[in-house]
């Protein structure tokens, strides 16, 4: 019943029409969120899992096409990434309430979650599948309303996944609306949903000036800044397992995460032997006007080459008219200084690799603050060492929030070879101008109603055990009277709030039988391996 | 009261309505609109009100809704009404527009009036026209407007004033939900049109009860007769779906759209005419004239309505508030089961009935002085209409049950007394 209507008048891009289109989605999403509430955690997990299910199941057919649309990076590390961010992510998070209220007899209080309603999501073009479940999926699990709005090089791939994960959702029971997709974004309709009183809070991974205008929007917002990595090499480090780590790192998605090394600092003990294991590992160790090449087709006076982010090593290569063997995975860009004079220790979202000798530790230290002050401030830093000594001072010197150690930055950083939370939202705190320092998660998406009772031991606590907190699950359907099957039904005093517990015998699993579920855990720990293995 | 508003009233009553004003002052609606945005109403002394009057659906989208605004405003710098003996872009286009998400795929013209009552006046002409019959049945309490033929099909509440009844045994009324009295007014076969309202409003919305309205339809057409649908109060997505007689599995030969259609900003009325019924259109196409009938400028407002309104998201938040509304309303009734009695719904088409005679008059008083706009139905003042706007947000949805509690608490007082027993909770 679309109607083709001729608009003889066109106002589709004036200011009242955007935030009149704005209003609408939002209010949806607000009214989603309101039903979203009253749902207890069974249900919600239920909820959740399938519309991870769905994610999951569709990891690679996104990846094929999030490669396809933007020309970013690698499909089937784009495709393990859509796959950790759905089941991998909701086991994470499985034991962690963030439905039910906590009673702490200790202290007499109680804390009630509180959704905070409406998530704006921005997501980047860079890993748009991955940001998107995350998002989705944080969202669901603290019982908001999300609005996805896909950077426009990722549109059509990303429009298709939220909607077949809001189908998914509803399915299982979801309250209609809670997750919708911005279908034709644009900067001036995303700044009216950014400025709009029905969004509750903007999540905002992308650009430095998308993320900027988040936080002038006059709402609350969760930005987060650039990254630019300083990877550390100490000699006390294993030569061999760091370059190995580190080109696994460079070269997972051809480096489209932020969390990816940029400048590699080490020593003059440690560079010849460093040098040869990350040869070894499959990198390519340019010459002097190599890295020329390198630096005037990665960065033009704009910034950054896109034609290059995501690419692979030996692509660039080519464009740069740099002869690298086949199998080779990164480029190694030797430099001499750091800093403004030096384009190639920006950020850079593609498997080349600046190279830095610096004179000592104290240098090295200072030349890896210095790679955070030109740009990626509060991200990510990585260091290689078996001193621990080493790591604390590297660790208080950088101005990151996450530095990780032996690891491979790209990985890691996002919590995937480590026990950081895993996410695809790198919070970049007050270094990086931003209102949360880790990484994100659901935490972060709802607040706390704190019941407080009198501390002076005369007067009691009350029970809470027992207490009802309006889990009422979803509205029944008005009736609409006189309509065959719509009429007047029968209202449960109580409406059911796990109608979707399919009798799985309860437990974790919930609306999953037993073998689905081993099955799931079977894959999953499949992939964990195979990340672990760095992709051989 | 202040000063400002009593001059005012004086004036209102020295040169508009006498009578009309004094009503409402009886009421205890001292009501004077001045500003208003969104679904609020201001009162000239500032009192804020959430409409829920919504002229019948005329403010569906809200008042001044800012889309619709800047579309009549961008029309101005191109269009005027236009001049209505001419194909006209705006007109033609609208008319295009209604074909394509019409009730039945038959509809294909639409011819204009300024407003709603013409336009059931070209569907009465039409359907004369088509069947060569002259008879039109309605219903009892029907409510199709006030100009010449639709003033008929109407209560005489409207016509005997005007010694404008119908004297002529031309127009006949049956009572709603009785198929047995309409088949006895259609059996004779000189019935040119049934006219339904598909939900009464001024009735005070008695729901059609199941197969009622295919009932209808099914003996227009053995008695060959044809079913005109007024959708003025019913259509555009108040039911959840375009138009309510959808839902009942409608397709009416000819249907009428109105108020809402006009964005609450440029009046008009719309008849869209199925091809088989189409006859003067194609015999004399000057048959029907009006001057203001399809204003190019309401014609552009109409088509940002008809996008609008079916937009997936409206369809989706119609269902919302119905859902919401109908829970928070059933808690309400639980409190006050001796007075509100009963809730009629399709969607947002909604009637509260109370257990007086006329008691939605308290409950509109009530609900006015705590900040809700809801009008009684003139025919059956029992009944509240109760019309919460297609964009209604969830906080302002929550307010207004917040203050319906209150005012049905007030007014069941006032009608049954304080000392009486209450239900439960």
């Amino acid at each position: 019943m679309e109607p083709e209507i001729r608009s003889l008048v066109e106002i589709s891009d004036s200011k009242p029409a955007l935030r009149s289109h704005a209003d609408i989605v939002l209010a949806r999403a607000r009214w989603a969120a309101s039903i979203f509430q009253r749902f207890d955690r069974e249900t919600t997990l239920h909820i959740v899992e399938a519309v991870a299910r769905t994610a999951h199941q569709n990891a690679g057919k996104y990846a094929e096409w999030a490669v396809e649309e933007t020309g970013f990076g690698v499909v089937e590390h784009k495709k393990l990434k859509n796959e950790l961010t759905a089941m991998p992510l909701v086991d994470h998070y499985r034991d962690e309430d963030f439905v039910n209220p906590v009673i702490d007899e200790a202290r007499k209080m109680v804390r009630i979650p509180r959704p905070a309603g409406v998530i704006l999501a921005l997501t980047p073009s860079t890993n748009p599948i991955a940001t998107v479940n995350f998002k989705v999926l944080m969202a669901l699990m603290t019982r908001n309303a999300v609005v996805i709005s896909p950077h426009p090089a990722a549109r059509a791939c990303c429009v298709d996944a939220v909607n077949a994960m809001a189908e998914a959702a509803v399915e299982a029971g979801a309250p209609d609306g809670c997750i919708q997709v911005i279908e034709q974004p644009s900067i001036p309709l995303i700044e009216e949903f950014m400025a709009s009183d029905k969004t509750s809070v903007i999540l905002a991974t992308g650009g430095t000036a998308m993320v900027r205008s988040a936080y002038s929007s006059s709402n609350p917002a969760i930005g987060v800044g650039p990254g630019n990595a300083p990877v550390y090499v100490d000699p006390s480090a294993e030569m061999q397992d760091a370059a190995q780590r580190i080109v696994d790192s460079k070269s997972f998605d051809n480096s489209i995460l932020c969390t990816n090394e940029s400048v590699l600092i080490t020593l003059p003990e440690a560079d010849k032997k460093l040098r040869q294991a990350l040869k070894q590992a499959g990198a390519y160790l340019c010459d002097e006007e190599e890295v020329e090449r390198l630096r005037r087709y990665l960065f033009h006076d704009r910034g950054f080459n896109v034609a290059a982010v995501g690419r692979d090593a030996v692509w660039i290569a080519q464009e740069c008219g740099i002869r690298v063997p086949a199998k080779t995975k990164i480029l190694v860009a030797p430099v001499t200084q750091l800093g403004v004079e030096e384009r190639m220790t920006r950020e850079k979202l593609c498997p080349v690799l600046a190279y830095h000798v610096a004179k000592n530790q104290t240098q090295a230290l200072s030349q890896a603050r210095a790679v955070l002050r030109l740009t990626g401030a509060g991200h990510s830093a990585a260091i290689h060492a078996g001193d621990s000594q080493i790591v604390a001072d590297y660790a208080r010197s950088v101005e990151a929030y996450r530095v990780v150690v032996n690891a491979p930055c790209s990985q890691g950083a996002a919590g995937f070879q480590t026990h950081l939370a895993p996410t695809f939202t790198i919070g970049t705190g007050y270094f990086g101008r931003s209102s949360i320092g880790e990484n994100i998660g659901p935490h972060h998406l709802i607040h706390w109603t704190r019941v407080a009772y009198n501390s002076d031991s005369a007067v009691p606590f009350g029970d809470y055990q027992a207490a009802d907190f309006g889990f009422d699950g979803p509205l029944p359907h008005a009736p609409s009277d006189g309509v065959p099957g719509a009429g007047r039904s029968a209202r449960p005093s109580r409406p059911l709030t796990s109608a979707a517990n399919t009798g799985s015998g309860g437990g974790a699993g919930v609306g999953m039988d037993s073998r689905t579920r081993e099955e799931l855990r079977r894959l999953i720990a499949e992939e964990v391996r195979n990340v672990i293995k760095g992709g051989h | 009261m202040s000063q400002e508003k009593l001059e005012f009233l004086q004036r209102s009553k020295e040169f508009w309505n006498p009578a009309k004003t004094q009503d409402w002052q009886d009421m205890g609606v001292d009501l004077v609109i001045d500003k208003r945005e969104g679904y609020y109403l201001y009162d000239m002394d500032g009192q804020r009100l959430i409409d829920l009057h919504l002229n019948g659906g005329t403010y569906n989208l809200g008042h001044r809704n800012p889309e619709l605004v800047e579309v009549l405003k961008s029309a101005t710098e191109r269009f005027d009404m236009g001049n209505h003996h001419f194909p006209a872009l705006a007109r033609t286009a609208l008319a295009e527009a209604l074909a394509a998400c019409a009730p039945a795929p038959t509809m294909r013209y639409t011819a204009y009036g300024s407003g709603g009552g013409e336009a059931i006046d070209i569907a009465l002409k039409t359907a004369r026209h088509a069947m060569k019959k002259r008879k039109i049945v309605s219903i009892i309490k029907a409510y199709h407007g006030h100009t010449g033929l639709a003033l008929k099909t109407g209560d005489e509440r409207f016509s005997k004033l005007f010694l404008s009844e119908d004297t002529q045994d031309e127009f006949i009324q049956v009572p709603f939900n009785d198929l047995n009295a309409m088949e006895d007014a259609l059996k004779k076969r000189d019935v040119a049109a049934v006219i339904m309202e598909t939900i009464p409003a001024t009735y005070g919305f008695p729901m059609p009860e199941e197969g009622y309205l295919p009932g209808v339809k099914k003996l227009c057409e053995r008695y060959d007769a044809l079913y005109i649908a007024d959708e003025v109060q019913t259509g555009l997505m108040r039911t959840g779906e375009m138009w309510g007689c959808t839902r009942y599995g409608i397709e009416p030969d000819i249907m009428v759209t109105g108020k809402g259609i006009g964005g609450g900003l440029y009046p008009i009325g719309c008849t869209l005419i199925s091809e088989h019924c189409a006859g003067w259109l194609h015999e004399d196409g000057f048959g029907h004239i009006s001057t203001g009938g399809g204003a190019e400028l309401g014609c552009v407002v109409s088509m940002k309505v008809l996008e609008m309104v079916q937009r997936p998201e409206v369809r989706a938040t119609v269902g919302l508030i119905s859902d919401f509304m109908r829970a928070g309303l059933e808690r309400i009734m639980e409190e006050y089961p001796d007075f509100f009695i009963g809730i009629r719904q399709h969607g947002l088409v909604m009637g509260l009935e109370f257990n007086h005679e006329q008691g939605a008059k308290p409950v509109m008083k009530h609900l006015y002085e705590n900040g809700v706009w809801a009008i009684f139905s003139t025919l059956d003042p029992r009944v509240l209409q109760f019309k919460p706007g297609l964009l209604l947000s969830q906080p302002d949805c929550e307010d207004v049950l917040r203050r319906v509690e209150i005012g049905i608490g007030l007014a069941r007082d006032e009608v049954m007394g304080r000392g009486s027993r209450r239900g439960a909770m």
